[in-house]
């Protein structure tokens, strides 16, 4: 076998009561704080730039490079926020870290904050996860009897605040300037960029966006150093990363690799697709990253090798679907999503939308035209490029990639409904026998 | 609590609220310790319309009006925002949300036959609440679960691998008033406004009940500690060394394509038809119109 895992942010998840303050330190947690705050905040930054440290919320943007992005200070607030309002469908991965082990996330801001010259922080979590909120503010209480957070932090005359604020569920907060207007107390609609969070953020302020598995990342690489960190991953994608695989596979679950472990390395760890059955096609980062098929199962999951084979790494949410699966039936349920958390500020993504999931439920139903996947696919690239954020190009991403590789399927929507192709128990994990005649198509409708 | 009438707005007369004075000062204490937590105060907004559903069960329209008093905005602002989030609610709510994740994942892995069952087991459908006031029924958007699919939440605490059947025993034992377990979550789910409460960033003191993580979350924990698989020890660090550091995953030899400078788009900022030459001209124009 290959490539083996790396459990840094996953290595303590068993432990007794993985999330409380004295289970973190006894496995050595802090100790990348300590560090940095004996170290110039410069230097934090060069250090984590040198890791190669990439996004880990999707776009895979260097980190490093980022925190470097802020002006030079002017003597007014800088600030960071942690965008842990982890909504992609498929992606399950931020959730459960701070459910399991906050404080990874908690140094992690202090160190950033430390780094980048912020003294409030916010940690923006998707409010429909109610324990992982109390988690949070339990872990942020638990690190200021420390002493980690609040005023001259272990003596270093360093001074932090961190706020931990709920969402009211809308995916499209996930964007980091909707992100930031809804932490503002508005609508959650994305921003015009330029200018960028780093010269006007929240409140107008230099600003640093990161997703929570970049952030909790970075206590470790203080502690292991930029080459300790570059000894796993490839040499453009740096680092572990947690692998999410769910769906038909026999052990679904988080795998934390190193980037550039192929799907076939982690399904022969997970125990493969559920027996009896095979892989048809899978998104390597969520739903918003083109699907991938069997002949893609030994792509390296590093952000250029998925790039090159037409996808994209995203948040390595692993979603995995045998052959019992419609692809007509998975792809318009994603495109009700989309239409559903559209937010409406852009018209190509709003309207678009609509007429995607209107055409798509016909041929679902069974009741498509011969002229339905040109529609279809001019629809998208009318979309993609044209909308206001990535929410509309995501939007047309599983469509086109399900019509390359599935075409079939969608012409034979033309006459045939998708729960007759495909009956849809046969996909389930129990048995059961579906309401006759009722197709679930539209129910986003 | 005694529920008073609604007063309308006119003319010259701004956000009179329905509360009476005890709860109105309540309710401002919590509202200005909301405030305390951020450099403006308009931040305070969504968490304070959580409190008023923790007041309420529901965003009412005495609650549009006290935040809107409270933060110096009109009625029509503060509606504007409750509207967009979904888990703000224009009617009373149920004590219980259940809520049935329907997006692809879970709907294939069972997550529709769970809808339809419990549909028909309540005899309500999307956005409806029983008669008896217990549980408000709704369709969900992927929750970060997908592991343990198919999920349901209830109160937003997480219920895994659920069934129809075992769905229905929730919702049975959620209306007879038993307390009733989530998977992964506090001892027992709280009601619509408790949670509401806690979503307004008050503390219930329940951090500490429940699992840190179920068997999905840890497989790889454990199944690198049975192989005895590592990532490189820390230097200088004593235990938790190992032999293993060539941990490298399978090489690339292509360049990276990153995206602009700090774009969060889930795409390649950088298309190939961004870098085209009328893309740039493009992009240039739309950059200089905006400099004026």
């Amino acid at each position: 076998m290959g490539t083996t895992l790396t459990p840094v942010l996953s290595d303590r998840w068993d432990a007794e009561q993985s999330w409380k303050l004295s289970t973190y330190e006894q496995g050595g947690g802090y100790r990348g704080l300590r560090r940095a705050l004996g170290m110039q905040a410069a230097d934090v930054v060069t250090m984590v730039k040198d890791s190669g440290l990439r996004g880990r919320g999707g776009a895979g943007f260097p980190t490093g490079m980022k925190w470097g992005f802020l002006p030079a200070p002017d003597g007014g607030p800088r600030y960071l926020v942690v965008n842990a309002d982890e909504s992609e469908p498929g992606t399950c991965k931020d959730i459960p870290l701070m459910l399991a082990s906050p404080q990874d996330l908690i140094e992690g801001v202090i160190i950033t904050s430390y780094a980048i010259g912020c003294h409030h922080a916010f940690v923006y979590v998707r409010g429909e996860v109610v324990h992982v909120y109390r988690r949070l503010l339990a872990a942020v209480a638990e690190a200021r009897a420390a002493g980690y957070v609040g005023t001259d932090i272990l003596g270093s005359g360093f001074d932090l605040e961190i706020t931990v604020h709920a969402g009211a569920g809308a995916y499209i907060c996930g964007e980091e300037t909707a992100l930031l207007d809804s932490l503002e107390g508005l609508r959650g609609q994305p921003r015009l960029k330029p200018p960028f969070p780093a010269v006007a953020g929240l409140y107008a302020r230099p600003t640093v966006v990161n997703n929570v598995e970049s952030i909790a990342s970075v206590p470790g690489i203080l502690r292991g150093g930029a080459d300790w960190f570059k000894q796993m991953g490839t040499e453009r994608s740096t680092g572990h990363g947690l692998f999410s695989l769910s769906g038909h596979v026999t052990r679904p679950g988080q795998y934390e690799a190193p980037l550039g472990i192929t799907l076939r390395e982690l399904l022969d760890m997970a125990g493969g697709v559920r027996e009896g059955h095979e892989l048809k096609f899978w998104t390597p980062g969520g739903s918003s990253t083109p699907i991938f098929t069997a002949e893609h199962l030994d792509v390296p999951l590093d952000y250029e090798s998925v790039g090159a084979a037409g996808s994209m790494l995203g948040t390595r949410a692993l979603q995995i679907f045998d052959e019992t699966t419609s692809v007509v039936r998975a792809v318009t349920r994603w495109t009700e999503f989309y239409k559903h958390e559209s937010c409406g500020k852009c018209t190509p993504c709003r309207e678009g939308t609509f007429w995607l999931a209107q055409v798509l439920q016909r041929i679902e139903r069974g009741q498509g035209t011969p002229q339905d996947i040109d529609l279809l696919l001019d629809l998208c690239d009318n979309i993609l490029g044209r909308a206001f954020c990535a929410l509309g190009d995501g939007a047309t991403s599983p469509i086109t990639s399900a019509v390359k590789y599935f075409r079939e399927e969608f012409e034979a929507g033309c006459h045939t409904p998708a729960d007759v192709l495909f009956p849809p128990e046969r996909s389930a994990l129990f048995d059961y026998r579906p309401r006759s005649g009722a197709a679930l198509a539209g129910v986003h409708a | 609590m005694t529920v008073e009438p609604v007063v309308g707005r006119t003319n010259g007369q701004t956000h009179r609220t329905a509360y009476d004075e005890a709860t109105r000062a309540r309710l401002a204490a919590d509202a200005d310790a909301i405030v305390a937590r951020y450099p403006q105060e308009r931040s305070a907004l969504l968490p304070m319309l959580h409190l008023v559903q923790a007041e309420d069960g529901y965003v009412s329209p005495r609650g549009i009006a006290f935040c809107a008093d409270h933060l110096g905005l009109t009625t029509a602002e503060v509606s504007a925002v409750a509207t967009f989030y979904t888990q703000y609610k224009r009617h009373p709510n149920g004590e219980y949300t259940v809520g049935v994740c329907t997006n692809t994942l879970c709907a294939v892995m069972g997550g529709d036959a769970i809808w339809e069952h419990v549909c028909d087991h309540l005899g309500i459908g999307h956005d409806e609440t029983t008669q008896d006031g217990k549980i408000t029924l709704e369709r969900v958007e992927c929750n970060a679960a997908c592991d343990y699919a198919p999920v349901v939440m209830v109160n937003w605490e997480f219920f895994d691998n659920q069934t129809p059947e075992s769905v229905a025993d929730v919702v049975d034992r959620l209306r007879s008033g038993e307390p009733v377990a989530p998977t992964r979550g506090a001892d027992s789910v709280a009601t619509f406004r408790e949670v509401s409460r806690v979503l307004a960033g008050f503390d219930d003191g329940r951090a500490d009940e429940g699992v840190g993580a179920g068997e999905p979350t840890i497989r790889g924990t454990v199944l690198a500690r049975e192989n005895d698989w590592r990532a490189p020890a820390f230097p200088g660090e004593e235990g938790g060394g190992s032999s293993r550091t060539a941990a490298r995953g399978g090489g690339s030899t292509h360049e990276p394509k990153t995206g602009g400078e700090q774009s969060s788009a889930e795409r390649p900022a950088t298309t190939a038809g961004d870098a085209s030459s009328a893309a740039q001209e493009k992009q240039q124009a739309s950059r200089d119109a905006k400099e004026q």
